[in-house]
């Protein structure tokens, strides 16, 4: 009882309590360990304040359960990561530019032709990212090919070709490091053990001292015991196995006819836009003109929808449902991406064409320019030509940063736009008009929208791609994305909040946590191989950027360690990069990445044993007791 | 003024707060009840209706139990000796198996030191107000009793508990009252 254990405790701590001594000594340090635990938990809790939009999450999941928290857990994330791209590429490439290299104006590649000069400052110019938005820092074909600028001897073209290869090595190591966390927490299953028990004796916060966070907090936990109701339910089925795998099987024949129709789609488009291309493009209508952007933006909506009917055939468990949804949508949208760069890899071969007319009439012209002033008088004043006038090379490294801006814009319109009269104009509707509709419009047709989360994720994941495509020959795009998250999220979170209705079937999204990952890391893969190749195998444009002049963009590395380093270094960097060295240090690596996957194979092993020991230990000793217990009964 | 050998020695854990600032509370909720001097050691006991209806006590579902198992009538009419031993074991500082003792006699409604299924019942009906089917309550219920149950009474006696709730990694964070 309390008094006896009141009593021992007395005995145990007598130097405390009674006379003597130890009394102050031991008060002192009692108050001291108070004090430092209340630090503790203020610092925790100034930790948690700091976090940002932590509280609209919060909310979100106590009334939406932990899928759809799980959406703007990763949209948070990717904001961190794109701050960062924001403030490598904002400060080590377009301040720098800004601040010491030569003004507007000042350059050919700096200026607006003169030709453009007319209506280079209308509002439908800018929006396009041409005119005065096109020769700025926003794009590469402003920057100039000096090797230092200011008096800081700043290197802008090693600092732009490393702010590249930077951002898109911190992307990797992010996205590796969080699957990699997110292994770890997934490898605990002994928390399935007591999983109800705790939900049940361990979840109500007695904490909460305010109404409203008690009612968010009665909605978390009736959410939870649905998810943990639904997982336990979903285990225990088992249905006719022969029907379901062939619905399964005629699901995915179905899905694949949609994706080879909507491939063939697109390449019949494209092919037919090449044609119109040549034919001029004023004499065709609207639709023709924009017909591939259009058909990829109709099939990008209405495809995913296909999709969905279809999965009904299958009859999964709602996460693997997500997931096969996913999946599909995932090789739609690459399809798109296919197209895409097809289409712009012919728009850089044409402007490289046209790249060596323009060098051919550029010697032309300067001739003529020099026989006209020589003319004149013998002694050859400076030609003071204005740079508007000096006819420019066609950078199509500025043409490929615009067509990914121009791309993001108008997928970040579409969103909201589809938002707005998808959600909330659909949920006005609704609530008005059901006063006076003959079927209940709440519960019958139309109703509210549910939180879409598979759709939102790819787009999420997409856009950034585009992003890590685009952000070498645009470095504006990380700018742009801040901005756009930033609004993205408290758009999201309002729209979640007034205009949908809870899932009906509630599930525990944390399996899904590295499967967006996973889907994240294919993408960066993809989306570098592109800027990859260009940097490495085409040559930059004569006339503009920071690798104007060089027969590669690489060679920017070869050009910094012959003239800021000292020779000695150079020397061990040819020693190094020679391929008898190269190509046993990869296999080396090779042979380690072997060896750690089979040691993590065994450890895995060896835990699974522990384990089962752990439960046959428990089961004998449930044995014993209950034998234990057997025994009076005989007797 | 309060008799500080008396207290030590019956409320061991509260010499970790201060007595008085307890106390003010305390008094506070029925100044006209509660008089400023102990040393003669009043009968006073201030019915569950004011305990209730303290800040950090109103919005907790399980109040009324909580003021139950700490009172020494049973009732929820707390002494001021009650009122110390509730926040002592609910404070930071307990330690863990005295909490899960307590908290095991707070959810055991029918006070039959087990928790049968009705108690679980009805700690789960008080956690989510009634939204669940009756048909999700029984399941919950049978998974607790399955998970936690290791004599295989049906019902969890103070041993299972305790077994299942020292594991539990939110136990001491959630089951805790600062005042």
């Amino acid at each position: 009882s309390v008094v006896q254990e009141s009593q021992e405790f007395v005995e145990k701590y007598e130097g405390a309590i009674g006379k003597g001594k130890g009394r102050k000594l031991y008060a002192y340090k009692v108050m001291m360990l108070k004090k430092w635990m209340k630090f503790q938990r203020d610092f925790e809790n100034f930790k948690t304040a700091c976090i940002p939009w932590e509280m609209k999450i919060k909310e979100i999941e106590s009334h939406f359960g932990s899928s759809v928290a799980s959406y703007f857990l990763f949209l948070r994330w990717m904001y961190g990561i794109n701050m960062i791209l924001f403030g490598l590429t904002f400060g080590l490439v377009m301040v720098p530019e800004a601040l010491m290299g030569m003004p507007y104006g000042s350059m050919p590649r700096k200026t607006v032709p003169r030709a453009e000069e007319a209506n280079a400052m209308d509002f439908a110019v800018l929006w396009d990212f041409g005119g005065y938005a096109q020769y700025s820092v926003l794009f590469y074909g402003y920057y100039n090919s000096q090797r230092t600028i200011g008096w800081l001897k700043f290197r802008m073209p090693l600092s732009y070709f490393l702010v590249g290869v930077g951002t898109v090595a911190y992307s990797y190591m992010v996205v590796i490091r969080t699957m990699a966390r997110n292994a770890n927490e997934d490898g605990g299953g002994d928390n399935n053990c007591f999983n109800f028990s705790w939900k049940m004796f361990t979840s109500w916060d007695y904490l909460i001292g305010n109404p409203e966070t008690a009612d968010n907090k009665f909605a978390s936990i009736t959410t939870s015991f649905k998810e943990a109701i639904l997982e336990e339910q979903e285990s225990r089925k088992d249905d006719n196995i022969h029907l379901t795998r062939f619905l399964r099987v005629l699901a995915n024949f179905l899905v694949l006819c949609c994706l080879a129709g909507s491939g063939y789609l697109i390449y019949f488009v494209v092919r037919r836009s090449q044609k119109f291309a040549l034919e001029g493009l004023e004499s065709h209508t609207w639709w023709e003109r924009n017909e591939v952007n259009m058909v990829m933006s109709l099939l990008g909506m209405f495809c995913p929808m296909l999709f969905d009917v279809i999965s009904t055939l299958e009859n999964y468990h709602p996460r693997i449902a997500l997931q096969w949804q996913l999946g599909r949508i995932f090789a739609l949208f690459l399809g798109n991406l296919y197209t895409f760069i097809i289409a712009l890899m012919d728009e850089i071969n044409l402007k490289r064409e046209e790249e060596e007319m323009v060098k051919l009439n550029m010697t032309i012209w300067e001739a003529g320019l020099y026989n006209e002033t020589v003319g004149v008088n013998s002694t050859t004043p400076p030609i003071a030509i204005h740079p508007a006038d000096i006819p420019r090379g066609p950078c199509w490294e500025t043409m490929v940063g615009q067509e990914f801006v121009r791309l993001i814009v108008s997928d970040t319109m579409t969103t909201y736009i589809m938002l707005l009269i998808g959600d909330f104009l659909r949920a006005v509707l609704v609530r008005f008009l059901n006063y006076c509709w003959c079927w209940d419009l709440e519960a019958g047709f139309p109703s509210y929208s549910e939180f879409d989360v598979s759709g939102n994720v790819l787009g999420l994941i997409f856009n950034q791609g585009m992003i890590w495509m685009g952000a070498f020959y645009a470095p504006c795009l990380p700018a742009l994305n801040v901005l756009r998250l930033h609004v993205s999220m408290y758009l999201q979170c309002w729209a979640v909040m007034c205009c949908n209705v809870p899932q009906e079937r509630v599930f525990k999204a944390s399996g899904s946590n590295n499967f967006y990952m996973a889907m994240l890391l294919v993408i960066l893969f993809l989306s570098t191989l592109p800027a990859i190749y260009t940097i490495v195998s085409i040559p930059p444009s004569f006339d503009c950027g920071p690798f104007s002049g060089k027969s590669r963009m690489f060679d920017v590395i070869q050009e910094t360690l012959e003239s800021d380093f000292p020779a000695w270094f150079g020397k061990v960097f040819s020693y190094a990069s020679n391929p008898g060295l190269v190509l046993p240090f990869l296999l080396l690596m090779v042979l380690a990445i072997y060896y750690l996957q089979s040691t993590s194979k065994s450890y895995k092993q060896a835990n699974l044993e522990l384990k089962k020991k752990l439960q046959t230990v428990s089961h004998d000793n449930h044995v014993s007791a209950i034998i234990l217990c057997a025994i009076p009964a005989l007797t | 003024m309060l008799g500080h050998k008396r207290f030590s020695c019956n409320h061991p854990s509260s010499t970790f707060f201060p007595l008085s600032r307890l106390f003010y509370r305390y008094r506070d909720l029925a100044p006209q009840l509660v008089p400023l001097d102990y040393t003669g050691q009043p009968d006073v006991r201030l019915p569950y209706e004011l305990i209730g209806s303290m800040p950090e006590l109103k919005d907790n579902p399980f109040r009324q139990r909580i003021a139950e198992v700490f009172s020494e009538d049973g009732e929820g009419n707390m002494t001021l000796d009650d009122f110390l031993d509730m926040f002592s074991v609910l404070s930071e500082m307990a330690p863990r198996d005295l909490k899960a003792y307590y908290a095991f006699k707070i959810y055991d409604f029918n006070n039959d030191d087990f928790l049968c299924k009705s108690d679980l019942e009805k700690t789960l009906n008080k956690l989510t107000r009634n939204e669940l089917t009756e048909e999700e309550v029984r399941m919950v219920c049978d998974k607790v009793i399955d998970e936690a149950d290791l004599d295989n009474d049906g019902r969890l006696s103070l041993e299972d508990f305790q077994h299942m709730i020292v594991r539990a990694p939110d136990f001491l964070s959630t089951f805790h009252i600062r005042i």
